[in-house]
């Protein structure tokens, strides 16, 4: 009302921006698709220089670096298949265990425990995500493996003879130095990721969805896989590919309990090797192409992390349309 | 304890879904003990919740008589939502929530130690206010409820009898593997009804369900309920007192009241038919209610 504003418009029916509001706006969103983009460029600067670095054993083996088991450095022959499968049957093992058991830890934290029992569980669970993992791979070795080949040579002689099942549980190893304890092992590491994933995903299961559930009559099992569950498939898919990247690419406990040897058997008693342990034992003596065969796993070791998450976004996002008519 | 009423025991003699049995509002309608029509199904008395030292809902009585609806109405936080969820011992699940006074089932006490609130559930339904089906297809959110209770015999017939019940078989016959939550608000609070009834429940408590709905969805709601009435005890809480004097037989008034010590508790003011409670209520807190002077 006061005479030295009457040069602008009216201020009542002003519409157009004032001061800085669209222009941080803007340059919020500039600032959150740089980040964006910086962590692709990050993941692509990897693939391009760790591949280059790899070249000359790629050159040299060609598609025989995936698909033959052979790795003979003095000859330069490095067919990696065998380091490929143990990452692929350790991991496996690891999801085996570790899933089921997950899953339970969290159902019982969100679902079944009392409220006070929840924040100190919580904390216990999160210490053992606090353990390193050359203390795993030290426990793993030292008090674990010897104490498990009795019950690796019980199964084997319960089991051995059964045919396919006896070719799985075959002759342990001596020092107990074996897939099954190194992907029982993982086991306990990937446990605390998933568990505490999947709390989460189950916390925002809808009270509505349960009620609806435990109002047509439903126990409380029967609430989780009709209410829980359905809501939870993709959160839950998330938290065990979350494990399962962690149990790929673990490195040093793996190394010091997988027994490093160079085979492929469908025996889970025998020692085998996994491509990040392969990559810290022999990187150290390594020169020309068998440094280019070792860097080489590890472009292998990642693709593979790739195609498993991509898989798992697709896994997901046909579970959402089913479910909820559309992908959320 | 009286003499359990033998129905109780064998759901499976429930009379089916009948839609379009003879209707005479007040009467028997097409029930298996014509003389019970109107009966108590579920009796209140002195009924009063709390969660934990807190006295939500004091002394409460008042009956749920067969194959009519009761509305419960009054402003928020008068507790009508409270002792609705007691019917089916659903605060149960409210930790801390406990139940004084007796609120029996065919003369049996729903909180007696032998009970088990599953059955409980099973035989009293519940919609609740906002659409809740489940993350699955259409088909499969009707076929839980069966799966559940072990309910034998054919279950897409049971599916499309319980969908035909909640007038929803029509919009989605072509659709069943559909998921339940590409539906309209107002089909899917249909669906959850279809869900409740598949069970063949004897009472569905039902919490506002049409409040999150617009007019027409809520038209279509309302219709249905005067024909679930026909084969189900229905007990609905609104907060839409036109809602209440539409579709409910007999309807109790709920209110907040401050004690001495300056806590809120909700109260039953009034219970009587509906007729009777909007045209010549015998409180005066009622009267003010239903005017608009208070609420």
């Amino acid at each position: 009302m006061t005479t030295q504003t009457q040069t602008g418009p009216d201020p009542k029916t002003e519409l157009s921006s004032r001061g800085g509001g669209p222009r941080a706006d803007r340059s919020f969103q500039v600032l959150t698709l740089a980040a964006g983009l910086l962590v692709l460029a990050v993941l692509a600067l990897i693939l391009i220089t760790t591949t280059r670095e790899a070249w000359p054993a790629f050159r040299e083996m060609g598609l025989r670096f995936i698909t033959q088991n052979r790795w003979d450095p003095p000859s330069e022959i490095f067919g990696g298949l065998a380091f490929i499968y143990g990452t692929a049957i350790v991991s496996l093992i690891a999801l085996i265990f570790a899933v089921p058991v997950s899953i339970g830890i969290a159902l019982f934290l969100t679902e079944l425990a009392p409220r006070r029992l929840r924040a100190p569980a919580v904390t216990v669970i999160d210490l053992l995500a606090a353990v390193p993992s050359v203390v795993f791979g030290l426990w793993g070795v030292l008090v674990v493996a010897p104490k498990l080949v009795p019950i690796y040579q019980w199964i084997h002689d319960v089991l051995g003879g059964i045919p396919v099942i006896g070719a799985i549980f075959g002759q342990p190893v001596g020092s107990g130095r074996n897939f099954m304890t190194a992907g029982l092992i993982l086991a306990i590491m990937i446990t605390p990721i998933i568990t505490s994933i999947a709390r989460e995903v189950f916390d925002t299961v809808p009270r509505a969805d349960k009620d609806a559930a435990l109002a047509l009559g439903a126990t409380r099992w029967e609430m989780i896989t009709g209410a829980v569950f359905p809501h939870s498939f993709g959160g839950l898919v998330g938290a065990v590919i979350l494990g399962l990247g962690r149990a790929m690419g673990e490195t040093i406990a793996i190394a010091l309990i997988i027994g490093s040897s160079t085979q492929i058997t469908a025996n889970v008693f025998a020692s085998g090797n996994a491509m990040p342990a392969v990559i810290v034992s022999q990187i150290g003596e390594s020169t020309g192409t068998f440094t280019a065969a070792l860097i080489g796993l590890g472009v292998v070791l990642f693709i593979m992390t790739v195609i498993i998450n991509t898989a798992a976004q697709a896994i997901v996002r046909r579970a959402e349309i089913r479910m909820r008519g559309t992908a959320s | 304890m009286t003499t359990p009423d033998p129905r109780v025991d064998t759901v499976q003699d429930r009379p089916s879904v009948s839609i379009g049995a003879p209707s005479s509002g007040w009467g028997a309608v097409g029930v298996d003990t014509p003389q019970a029509a109107g009966a108590p199904v579920m009796d209140l008395r002195d009924v009063s919740v709390f969660y934990g030292n807190y006295e939500a809902v004091r002394g409460t009585s008042m009956p749920i008589r067969q194959n009519q609806i009761t509305a419960m109405i009054g402003p928020s936080g008068c507790g009508k939502s409270t002792i609705l969820r007691s019917l089916n011992r659903m605060n149960d699940l409210v930790p801390g929530a406990r139940v004084a006074g007796k609120v029996t089932y065919h003369g049996q006490d729903l909180y007696a130690k032998d009970v088990d609130p599953i059955q409980v559930r099973r035989r009293i339904g519940m919609v609740f206010q906002k659409p809740n089906p489940f993350p699955k297809s259409i088909f499969d959110n009707v076929a839980y409820g069966l799966k559940i209770n072990g309910i034998k015999g054919n279950v897409h017939d049971q599916v499309e009898e319980a969908l035909t019940g909640a007038a929803l078989w029509d919009e989605v016959k072509d659709k069943l593997k559909q998921s339940g939550l590409s539906l309209s608000g107002g089909q899917q609070q249909r669906l959850c009804i279809a869900r409740t009834i598949a069970v063949r429940p004897d009472v569905i408590l039902m919490d506002e369900p049409c409040s999150a709905l617009d007019p027409i969805a809520t038209g279509k709601i309302e219709d249905l309920m005067h024909e679930l009435a026909k084969s189900y005890t229905i007990v609905i809480v609104t907060h839409n007192m036109q809602q209440a004097a539409r579709v409910s037989h007999f309807t109790a008034f709920f209110t907040a009241e401050v004690d001495e010590k300056q806590v809120r508790h909700g109260r039953l003011v009034e219970f009587s038919e509906t007729g009777k409670l909007f045209t010549n209520p015998t409180d005066k807190r009622t009267e003010d209610y239903i005017t608009g002077r208070f609420g």
